[in-house]
This record gives C-alpha cells, sequence and structure tokens, in this order.
C-alpha cells in the first residue's frame, strides 16, 4: 500500500529534491575547493606570519600563532648585520633581469614578425628549433660558458647573466610573440597597406595595439624567469655580481635563531615574481607552455 | 636596414601572399631573392644569438667530454677518446644520481598531475570567490625557486621548530611524534616541496584545458542524460589528453633539470644527488671537467628523448590551433 505511494510520488519527489541536491553538492564542492586552496596558501601565510615575529618567537614549538609583531626580521634583513646586506644582490638581480628583457624583446619582436605576419619559408621549422634549444639541459652547457668567462674575464659580471638570460628567455618569447603577433588579423594589415600605409605606420597603428598586451605579458614572464634563475648565477659570479637567489643560498647552513630573517628575505626577493606574476596571470599558461595553450 | 627594405616594398605590397610560401610564378628572379633575403633579416638577429649562445657551449662540451681533464692538474690534460664515457657509465653514484633523477621526477610530476588535474575540476565551476581561491593556489609557483625550498628546509620541515613538528605538537600533545622529515625521508623532502611549487603549474595548463571543451557537446551529452562521470569519463578525458600530456612533458623538461631544490633542501646529500647537481659537482668541486662533460653530453642525449616526444605533443597542439 505505502508501495504505491512511493511509487506515484518519485518525479515529484526528484523535482523538488534534484536541485537541493545539486546546490548541497556544488555548495560542498566550492568548500573543498576553498579548502585545498588554503591548504596550498598556508605555508606561505605562515611564512608572512613568521617574517613579523621576533626571533624568538618564531622558533617555538608548539609555534606562537599570537606572538607580538615586530619588524625586525626585516630590519635585520635591509640592514645589512649579515654579509654586505641585500640591496647589491637585488640590483644585480634587476639590471640582470631587465637588461636582459629589453634584449629579449629587441631580438624577439622583429624575428616573430618574420615568423608571422610576414613568414619565411619553412617558418615552422624555425620555430621548432628555437623551442628545442629550451629542452637542452643547461648544465651541459655550463662548463664551456665557465670556462669562456674565466679566460676572457667575464667571471663574476653582471653581463654575462644578461647575455645568458637572454638566450635562456628568447625562445620563450619567440613563441609566445609569434602566436599574439599571429592574432592581428592579416585583412587589417592588407586594407592598411592599400591605402598607402608604410611599414612604420603598419607597425605602430595595427599591429601594436592588437599585440601589445601580449607582449606585456611575455616580457614579465621573461623577467619571472630572470629573477628566479641560480645555477649560473651560482657558477658564474661571486662577490661583485651576486644575484638574489645566490644571495638567499647563503641561508641554507644557518644555524641558530633566523627564522624570522629568513621569511623576510625570501618575501622580499620573491615580491617581484608574485607581482609580475599576477600582473600577468591571464597570458602565464600560454607563456609556460610556450604559446601551446591559451 | 632601411635602404633594401623599400626597395622592393612596391612590390610586395601587391604580393603579399606569395612570400607565404609558394614561389612566385612572374619571372622576377632578382627581387624575389632579394626579398626573400628582406624578410629573413628581421629573423636573423635572434637565430645567430641562440646558436651562438646555446649550440656552440654545446660543440665544446662534447670536445671537452673526449678529454682526460682535471683542472688541478692542467698540465695533465690529454686524449682519452671514450674514455670519460666509460667512467661515467661505470660510476656507481652517477648511475644512482640517474636513477634518483629518474625517480624524483617520475613522483613530482605524476602527483602535481593528479593534484592538478583535481584542483582544476574543483576550479572549473562557479562558486563564490572563485578567483580568489585561484590565486591562492598559483602563489606557490610565483615564490622563487630557492627561497620556496628554503621556506620548506627551514621553517617547515625543522625537527625542532618547523610547522609541521609545530602541528604534530598541536594534535598529539607533547609527546607527539617529532620525526626529522628532511633525514628520515630525504628524497621525500625534496619531491613535497616541488609537488607543492608544480602542482598550480599543472592546475593552469589542465584549466585551459578545461575551458576549451567544446560547450554544444557537453550540453549535447546533458541533454541525452549522461551522468556526472559518463561526460568525464568519455568527454573530458579524452579532451584532457593532450593537455595532460603537455604538462608532464613540460613538467619533465624542467624537473629534470631541477637544481635549486636539490640544493637547498639536501645540498645534495642523503641519496639525492639529481644529475644536475652531480655534474655540478664534478665540475666545480671535483674540478673534473672531462667527466662532467662526459656526463653533459649523456644528459643530452637523454633529455633529446623527452625533448623529441614534447616536440610532437607541441607540434600536433600547434597544427589543431592553425586548422581551427
Amino acid at each position: 500500500m505505502s508501495a504505491s505511494v512511493t511509487v506515484a510520488d518519485p518525479r515529484k519527489a526528484r523535482a523538488v529534491t534534484a536541485p537541493r541536491t545539486v546546490r548541497r553538492r556544488n555548495a560542498l564542492l566550492g568548500l573543498l575547493a576553498w579548502v585545498c586552496g588554503l591548504v596550498f596558501f598556508l605555508p606561505i601565510a605562515w611564512m608572512v606570519l613568521t617574517s613579523f615575529h621576533s626571533e624568538s618567537d618564531a622558533a617555538t614549538n608548539p609555534p606562537s600563532l599570537a606572538a607580538p609583531l615586530t619588524l625586525d626580521g626585516y630590519r635585520e634583513f635591509f640592514g645589512g648585520a649579515w654579509q654586505s646586506g641585500p640591496w647589491p644582490a637585488l640590483a644585480n638581480s634587476l639590471t640582470a633581469s631587465v637588461v636582459s628583457t629589453l634584449f629579449v624583446l629587441v631580438l624577439a619582436l622583429p624575428a616573430a614578425y618574420a615568423l608571422s605576419i610576414r613568414p619565411v619559408r619553412k617558418w615552422t621549422d624555425v620555430l621548432f628549433f628555437f623551442l628545442s634549444t629550451k629542452m637542452l639541459p643547461v648544465v651541459a652547457g655550463l662548463l664551456p660558458i665557465y670556462l669562456f668567462a674565466k679566460n676572457t674575464g667575464f667571471l663574476d659580471n653582471i653581463w654575462l647573466l644578461v647575455i645568458l638570460y637572454t638566450s635562456m628567455n628568447l625562445p620563450i618569447a619567440v613563441w609566445m610573440m609569434h602566436s599574439f603577433l599571429a592574432e592581428v588579423p592579416v585583412a587589417l594589415i592588407e586594407a592598411a597597406q592599400l591605402d598607402g600605409a608604410r611599414l612604420p605606420t603598419i607597425l605602430a597603428r595595427v599591429v601594436a595595439p592588437v599585440a601589445a598586451p601580449g607582449i606585456a605579458a611575455t616580457a614579465l614572464i621573461c623577467f619571472i624567469f630572470s629573477w628566479n634563475e641560480m645555477l649560473f648565477a651560482r657558477v658564474l659570479t661571486g662577490v661583485v655580481a651576486q644575484t638574489a637567489p645566490v644571495f638567499l643560498t647563503g641561508f641554507i647552513t644557518s644555524q641558530g635563531l633566523f627564522l624570522a630573517k629568513v621569511c623576510a628575505a625570501s618575501l622580499v626577493i620573491s615580491l617581484p615574481v608574485l607581482a609580475a606574476g599576477f600582473a600577468a596571470q591571464d597570458k602565464l599558461v600560454q607563456g609556460l607552455s610556450l604559446g601551446a595553450v591559451k | 636596414m632601411s635602404t633594401p627594405t623599400t626597395a622592393p616594398a612596391p612590390g610586395a605590397r601587391n604580393e603579399r601572399p606569395s612570400a607565404a610560401g609558394k614561389p612566385a610564378t612572374k619571372p622576377q628572379e632578382p627581387p624575389n631573392k632579394l626579398r626573400a633575403w628582406v624578410t629573413r633579416a628581421p629573423l636573423l638577429p635572434a637565430l645567430v644569438f641562440m646558436i651562438v649562445v646555446t649550440q656552440l657551449p654545446f660543440v665544446a662540451t662534447l670536445v671537452v667530454s673526449f678529454f682526460d681533464w682535471n683542472a688541478l692538474y692542467p698540465e695533465a690534460r690529454r686524449f682519452g677518446g671514450f674514455e670519460n664515457y666509460g667512467e661515467v657509465l661505470g660510476d656507481a653514484a652517477l648511475r644512482e644520481s640517474v636513477i634518483t633523477t629518474a625517480i624524483l621526477t617520475a613522483v613530482v610530476v605524476l602527483t602535481s598531475l593528479v593534484l592538478g588535474l583535481g584542483l582544476a575540476l574543483l576550479l572549473d565551476r562557479t562558486f563564490k570567490g572563485r578567483g580568489l581561491v585561484r590565486t591562492l593556489l598559483i602563489a606557490p609557483f610565483l615564490l622563487v625557486p630557492v627561497a620556496a625550498a628554503l621556506l620548506w628546509k627551514h621553517v617547515l620541515y625543522n625537527p625542532e621548530y618547523g610547522l609541521l613538528n609545530g602541528m604534530l605538537t598541536w594534535v598529539f600533545g607533547d609527546d607527539g611524534p617529532q620525526p626529522d622529515w628532511v633525514a628520515e625521508m630525504p628524497l621525500g623532502a625534496v619531491e613535497v616541496a616541488l609537488i607543492w611549487q608544480w602542482t598550480p603549474f599543472m592546475m593552469l595548463i589542465l584549466l585551459a584545458g578545461l575551458q576549451s571543451r567544446p560547450a554544444d557537446s557537453l550540453e549535447a551529452a546533458r541533454i541525452d542524460g549522461a551522468s556526472a562521470w559518463q561526460i568525464f569519463r568519455y568527454l573530458t578525458v579524452p579532451h584532457l589528453r593532450r593537455y595532460l600530456e603537455l604538462g608532464a612533458l613540460l613538467g619533465s623538461i624542467y624537473i629534470v633539470q631541477n637544481f635549486d631544490a636539490v640544493f637547498t633542501i639536501t645540498s645534495g646529500g642523503l641519496g639525492t644527488a639529481n644529475l644536475p647537481y652531480t655534474i655540478y659537482q664534478t665540475f666545480y668541486q671535483g674540478h673534473e671537467y672531462g667527466l662532467a662533460s662526459a656526463a653533459g653530453v649523456l644528459v643530452v642525449l637523454g633529455s633529446l628523448i623527452i625533448a623529441t616526444l614534447a616536440l610532437r605533443v607541441v607540434s600536433s597542439l600547434f597544427r589543431e590551433e592553425a586548422r581551427s
């Protein structure tokens, strides 16, 4: 008897409950996403908190969450009580990253033009040659570069890193810019040509407006890779041309109370990358996948 | 640049498509040749620069690899043929570092791929604060690698006051387990730190893949009454295959070469020395130039295999895109 009631009901029941279970499942999955995001962010949040603790509060077990906040970690990091302070290393990193990024743009823009807007023959082969250089391990070329630098007096010279970082990022930039320039409609360029526009005008008025955001993202990604690089910098620089990541390696064997300082240092040195990364967020995947994923 | 570009410009303007590949049918030999060079000119600086800076050192590595050359005894340098290769292949430490590299790469790439897929699926829906969660998830990838490795080594893994053992104290009280993470599971410690940094990368690629699924076939499947699992199994997975491959291969290229995490967390000790670290040590601390070069050449040969696969995947994505 009750069976007949339930048989009659299901359609109605589903109509009422289905949206509710779906809504509940959606809410649960949204919650799960939040939990995952927070778990992944936890180490960084902890690093930020620790950087504002005093050294003795930073090194307690169990951790002291509510310890008073202080800027001592940052003061010590910038104060230079340790080594010669971070400023020379930060300046070197800035030089190497910014100058190499400018070089990359100067070399990659015309190359990308010749690979997309007015393509040379076999332009795909050229594109894949650039990509293949990215896949050879850095260590394998390290020794000859070291020997070259040693014999020509370029060891511990920031310009050597500028050149190497340019070659490290050029393939990425060519690939990215190729895909950005390919988005410029050919019809638009042809129309401008019919109107008698010269090449510089076309580049400035037609190509640049479409490709500018992509070019900016490319520059930001090249900046990140140069700023992060450590192996070349470690082997090829010493006291004078030391970069920020090499400066950080000074903390590897640290003993005693230094957690707040190491957190402050790591955060300050990562800040440019975080800023550049979030600025380029939308194009980040495209850059990291060498333009293969849009 | 100005003179050669302006000269053929009038002709080029009208015949733009002919420069794209097929030879022009018009019998204008010299201008065509000139025009080909004009088209090529913008490419040359970048091409020459890349060949000089990236290809020449590899040739030099190849040459040095045939020499018995220790920098501490420069006068004893002599041609050794394939001696170095024999020594490298016979060296237990180097062979071990090959295995370490393989394990490290496989574990990090596969785990971060699986985690990244889960996170991408969670993010490929609408919920409150989706943008913020995405930002939180990307953040680990945007730390300087050395900084991230220092964070794990000192701030999280430290046996006395690291956050991990601190949390164990919270949960289990003062008698709780207090493992020395890096000493007890050195390779695992490096792997976890790398997985934490690379999962966001995989998530970004897979999320881009999910969002490029054709909306109409999803809609059709839903109307036909396909369950969420069926849609995932028969629509999402086949579509994502390319992106999974791409993530795996790009991840492999970067993680095979990883130096920062190994150098920072364990300094290559306790059986965590991977190939880049071992080569670095052979030449930088051991001053064995010939041996290091031979190992370098072998690494290049190994990565050529991965690179060939990766290039194939990228070019298939690339062709598909060009068609659409």
